[in-house]
């Protein structure tokens, strides 16, 4: 296991998150948390859906959001050494406020009540692959804009 | 008001996400993201819960747009589950995405039927 985390949030195989202060940090998660829900609001506000229709706002909060961790974590674990609230405030905080996984659970229940359970599924699967397509892509070309690899 | 409903439900959400994810990681010695699981499977449930009940645009800012939406995570989920890749660990990685979509779905039904069942 390298010093490269599994989980962006809080990794306790890395000793230095597991010593983490807790007042600081937490006042850092709640502010970027609040900041990345009212980006997302703003989203959902931009595109809006009926319940039948493909729920395209949360698709690209949920996919740009995957983009941007991955940029932010080759950045600051293999580009730079970061402030240590760095993490907490961008990807715990404003990227995990930003995004949403009950949002994307209960947009797929409420398209199948509409009656629009094909749109449901193939949102449910085309998330999933563009999530995990856009965390590689902005981990690939920051490694290449940083010169890595 | 709706923005500071918001704003209440995502102070509270996502340090939560954060003190949960770290609960649950320390009491297991895997490499499986069940710190993201849990959170994201629990806010599925209230949000199911909550979008089913009748309730006025105020509450679903607070509980739904703000708290839920800032409970769970799709970055950190996605980025757990391409770093299991990298790391060769495909059935973590794979089992990690099956689960979480089948568990949050699942959840947020159960939320669904648990407010059918009260209303």
């Amino acid at each position: 296991m390298t010093d490269r985390p599994i989980d962006p949030d809080v990794d306790l195989h890395v000793p230095a998150q597991r010593a983490e202060p807790r007042g600081p940090v937490l006042a850092a998660i709640a502010v970027g948390g609040a900041l990345g829900a009212l980006a997302r609001y703003g989203v959902q506000v931009a595109l809006p859906g009926g319940p039948a229709a493909f729920p395209w706002a949360t698709f690209w909060v949920n996919v740009s959001g995957c983009l941007l961790i991955g940029v932010l974590m080759v950045l600051i674990t293999e580009v730079r050494r970061a402030h240590p609230l760095t993490r907490p405030f961008l990807g715990v905080g404003v990227l995990g406020g930003y995004t949403t996984f009950s949002t994307y659970a209960v947009d797929v229940q409420r398209t199948v009540a509409a009656g629009a359970a094909a749109t449901g599924l193939v949102y449910l699967v085309a998330t999933m692959a563009a999530a995990l397509v856009a965390v590689v892509v902005g981990m690939r070309l920051t490694r290449r804009l940083a010169g890595r690899r | 008001m709706t923005l500071v409903l918001i704003v209440i439900g995502a102070v509270v959400g996502a340090p939560l996400r954060y003190l949960v994810d770290r609960a649950v990681q320390a009491r297991h010695e895997t490499v499986f993201p069940w710190g993201t699981l849990s959170v994201n499977v629990a806010g599925s449930a209230v949000l199911g819960f909550v979008a089913a009940l009748p309730v006025n645009d105020g509450v679903m800012a607070l509980v739904g747009t703000g708290f839920c939406g800032a409970l769970t995570t799709y970055s950190t989920f996605g980025y757990e589950t391409v770093r299991l890749l990298e790391e060769g660990a495909r059935f973590h990685a794979v089992a990690n995405a099956v689960a979480s979509v089948v568990a949050g779905l699942g959840a947020a039904y159960c939320g669904l039927a648990l407010a059918q069942a009260l209303t």
